[in-house]
């Protein structure tokens, strides 16, 4: 198997795009990711989205896509996991370059989420339809359910969970991508519109338009490219049961667990050599128990240690420097691309005031429904 | 011996005062509450209908019955509010108890006497030897127009009846049926409300066939009022089942038990017999009891039945009507009222 | 949004609660052909008998369009006393009541319906007990 590097990184701003599609989103990342990488031609394409056929009609989006990069003729596919779309098409691109099938291939993600109304109907498909969905029950309402046994379970308060957000987005005011990027105050995550009790519209990621894109190429032909490739030093991904209920602990995300087990151990490294994660924190309560699960702190400890500043500059790890899905956005296929777009910036130590001085290993965790699937990367700097 | 092996109610939990309807209009509530001798009526949730009401009244029927679904041939649903204009509410109950195929299923209407007609014919079939076991329900979720009197009353209920010849809980002794037509309340297709006689509705429909109906079954059973421990009849408000019944030459005492619309409302289909469970609650074997529905348009069914020992043992196995109606309550304004009965118009 | 032909073949499950249960005791809602736990693959019907425990609840505040009307309601996760997990709408009572080991019953009642003119739909839904 040969060694995989990242050689090129674009992304559209996150947010209400009016003004650009599904295919003019997509086109702009990948054109930013060939530019950044100095290819003009690619050998293959991997798109990842969750639901373009609800949200705006289009089906076989890779023709579509391919299309309007203008690199007609290549193979391409879309690849689905829900909210984990794009880092398993990151995962699709790795195996095909690293089985030394395809040289230069390029692994997206889009979404465009604010073309039709009823969202929250399009992004409950991610849970059990038949069983979840059917009830009436929502994508917050489900994580409410985590949110609810946790705190019941651990202790957890209402004000350390609304820690989560209030961090991340700190994070964010230093990413021209985001989309909301400001503070918020304590205040601001308390008194916010209940979705879901106990989480309310500040524990929430939003709805967003946007699309992300990387170039992936051999490591030992990265430097013919650029002088700043970063390695993809390990993929973990794992699949969890469908429905919430089927949990048997209602406070875990065993896929989480088990895609970072396999990461770690395909990459040789253990918890305390990461310097920075990206998270899937769709929900506030998201980031703690991921945390937890890729073993950055002890059960049922996640949520107090990100509300003592353990998850920030200075702490134990930095967790969602961009801004995490809460303020950066979450528009659902593209975000585990964006995630490791974000530790790429981190490992070239080009991430500006959100730089994490001193990172080797950087990691991204991305999340399909309320842990149908997880996938975990771990990058390395060169 | 043919009669009930089997009997339920159900009461939804959600009530609307009488006082509550007579602030919305300025009606005077001292007048109507002494008018319609009634306080508050049951409310079905916002996701009950008639199907769900006749699923729950049937399930605890079936809890008292003790007998294998798959016997029961016959399921009527008597209601003026079935969900589907068309697809029979039988389908669904049946399957949802475990009923059939080999089922014969329909959906009677016939306003407030449609449960009482669907007992009649699961009874007939029985005492025809067709089968075993059938089943017969009366279930409403009735409405009144905004600020029309049935405001007051139409409300929301069911009850639930399965004959048969073994292990009978109540022996049909009697019936009789008395039908004319008479054009005091309607609602023509497609309407949400329906119309009525104003006062046509009383002497010369809810009187005249009650009263006929009920003068003929005691003639026909030789018996005389007195012999009765029980007697329910049509409850459209509190007072008219009381008036017939004195005037049949029944007590007070005699109508107490099932007098139910005073804490229930006129529950249509499911009125009078929703009444007969109240008394089957509390029966004795030995005891008689005599009922008579009424349904506009009109006509009316009487039944008397005769309480077996097997009535005792079975009374506690399934919750008991009064005690769902003095059970769990949550009252609703009139805003959560009209919204509840969608009697304000949704956006898409 | 549940079309009749998929409606239809659900009816067993939601109607009448009828699970698998495994040789291993594991007893899941809906049929399962192998147990997910310990690959189990000898199984019989069972019908769940309805009541059940509160593992954790929410109050839906903002729901997809098929539920809009119905907001705010609460949702729980379900074991049954058989062991099953399911998730499902608590209805007819007030928030303060729900309790995480509450106790519930399951009951029959309309789910949603596909607008004016479409199916209703229908299926269990619990009730504290």
């Amino acid at each position: 198997m040969r060694e995989v590097a990242i050689i090129g990184v674009g992304m559209t701003r996150f947010g209400e795009l009016w003004d650009q599609g599904i295919r003019d989103m997509f086109a702009e990342a990948a054109l930013k990711a060939m530019a950044d990488a100095n290819v003009d031609k690619i050998d293959s394409l991997y798109v990842g989205c969750m639901s373009s056929g609800l949200y705006t009609y289009q089906e076989h989006i890779a023709s579509v896509m391919t299309d309007y990069m203008g690199q007609r003729g290549i193979p391409a596919a879309r690849v689905e996991s829900a909210c984990a779309s794009g880092s398993v098409a990151i995962r699709s691109a790795f195996m095909e370059v690293a089985s030394g099938m395809s040289d230069i291939v390029m692994a997206g993600g889009v979404e465009k989420m604010w073309d039709i109304e009823d969202g929250t109907f399009v992004l409950a498909t991610a849970s059990d339809q038949e069983y979840e969905a059917y009830t009436g029950v929502t994508f917050p309402g489900l994580y409410a359910m985590m949110a609810r046994a946790y705190m019941h379970q651990y202790g957890l308060t209402r004000e350390e969970l609304a820690q989560v957000p209030i961090k991340n987005h700190k994070h964010s005011v230093h990413n021209p991508n985001a989309q909301y990027p400001f503070e918020m105050d304590m205040k601001t995550v308390l008194t916010s519109s209940m979705v879901a009790d106990p989480l309310r519209l500040m524990d929430c990621s939003p709805i967003t338009d946007g699309a992300a894109a990387v170039i992936l190429c051999p490591m030992e032909m990265a430097k013919q490219f650029v002088k700043n490739p970063v390695k993809i030093k390990a993929i973990g991904a794992a699949t969890g049961p469908i429905a919430l209920h089927d949990h048997k602990d209602l406070t875990r995300l065993d896929a989480v667990r088990l895609a970072g087990e396999r990461a770690y151990k395909m990459a040789g490294l253990k918890p305390s050599d990461i310097s920075f994660a990206e998270v899937h924190d769709c929900f506030s309560i998201a980031e703690i128990i991921v945390a937890e699960e890729l073993g950055f702190f002890d059960y049922g400890k996640g949520g107090k240690a990100i509300a003592n500043g353990e998850a920030t500059y200075g702490g134990k790890i930095v967790i969602n420097s961009s801004g995490g899905l809460k303020a950066k956005g979450h528009p659902v296929g593209a975000t585990g691309v964006a995630q490791v777009i974000e530790a790429v910036e981190q490992l070239r130590g080009t991430a500006g005031k959100r730089q994490v001085e001193n990172a080797k290993y950087g990691m991204t965790q991305n999340m399909g429904g309320s842990g149908g699937s997880s996938v975990v990367h771990i990058l390395e700097a060169q | 011996m043919v009669g009930i092996v089997g009997y339920g109610a159900y009461v939804p939990a959600y009530r609307i005062k009488a006082g509550t309807i007579a602030s919305q209009w300025g009606d005077d509530i001292v007048a109507i509450e002494r008018g319609l001798l009634m306080k508050e009526k049951t409310v079905p949730g916002r996701d009950e209908d008639t199907i769900t009401i006749a699923i729950a009244a049937a399930k605890n029927a079936l809890k008292r019955a003790g007998i294998d679904p798959q016997k029961i041939g016959a399921v009527y649903i008597g209601s003026e509010s079935h969900p589907y204009a068309v697809k029979p509410s039988g389908t669904v109950l049946v399957d949802a108890m475990g009923i059939g195929p080999d089922v014969h299923v329909a959906d009677f209407e016939f306003a407030c006497k449609a449960g009482s007609e669907a007992m009649y014919v699961a009874y007939s079939h029985v005492k025809a030897d067709n089968m075993e076991y059938a089943l017969g329900i009366g279930a409403d979720t009735s409405q009144g127009a905004p600020g029309d009197a049935l405001e007051y009353s139409a409300s929301a209920g069911g009850a639930a009846f399965i004959f048969g010849k073994t292990n009978v809980l109540a022996d049909v002794l009697y019936t009789h049926s008395y039908t004319s037509d008479t054009a005091d309340f309607w609602r023509r297709e497609y309407q949400h409300y329906p119309r009525h006689g104003g006062r046509f509705t009383g002497e010369p429909a809810y009187f005249k066939h009650l009263l006929g109906c009920g003068s003929i079954l005691l003639e026909k059973s030789g018996m005389k009022p007195s012999d009765f421990a029980h007697a329910v009849f049509h409850m459209p408000n509190g007072k008219f089942p009381l008036k017939a019944g004195k005037t049949l030459g029944f007590t007070q005492e005699q109508m107490d038990q099932g007098w139910v619309v005073n804490l229930m409302g006129n529950t249509y289909s499911g009125s009078s017999p929703t009444g007969l469970t109240a008394i089957l609650d509390i029966v004795k074997p030995g005891e008689k009891i005599f009922m008579v529905s009424f349904g506009s348009g009109a006509g009316s069914d009487g039944f008397i039945f005769e309480a077996q020992d097997k009535i005792a043992e079975v009374q506690d196995l399934a919750p008991k009507t009064r005690d769902m109606l003095n059970g769990k309550k949550i009252y609703l304004d009139y805003g959560q009222y009209v919204a509840y009965r969608k009697k304000i118009r949704f956006g898409e | 949004m549940a079309i009749s032909p998929r409606y239809s073949r659900e009816i067993p499950h939601r109607y009448r609660l009828e699970a698998t249960k495994f040789k291993s005791g594991k007893v899941y809602l809906p049929t399962r052909y192998i147990c997910p736990e310990t690959g189990d693959r000898e199984f019989e019907k069972i019908t769940l008998n309805g009541t059940g425990t509160i593992l954790s609840y929410t109050i839906i505040h903002i729901a997809s369009d098929a539920y809009a009307k119905q907001t705010p309601f609460a949702i729980a996760i379900v074991e049954t006393d058989e062991g099953a997990r399911l998730t499902t709408q608590v209805v007819d009572c007030k928030e303060d009541e729900l309790k995480i080991g509450s106790r519930v019953e399951l009951i029959f009642r309309k789910v949603m319906e596909e607008g004016d003119a479409g199916i209703i739909n229908y299926g269990y839904k619990a009730i504290l007990i």
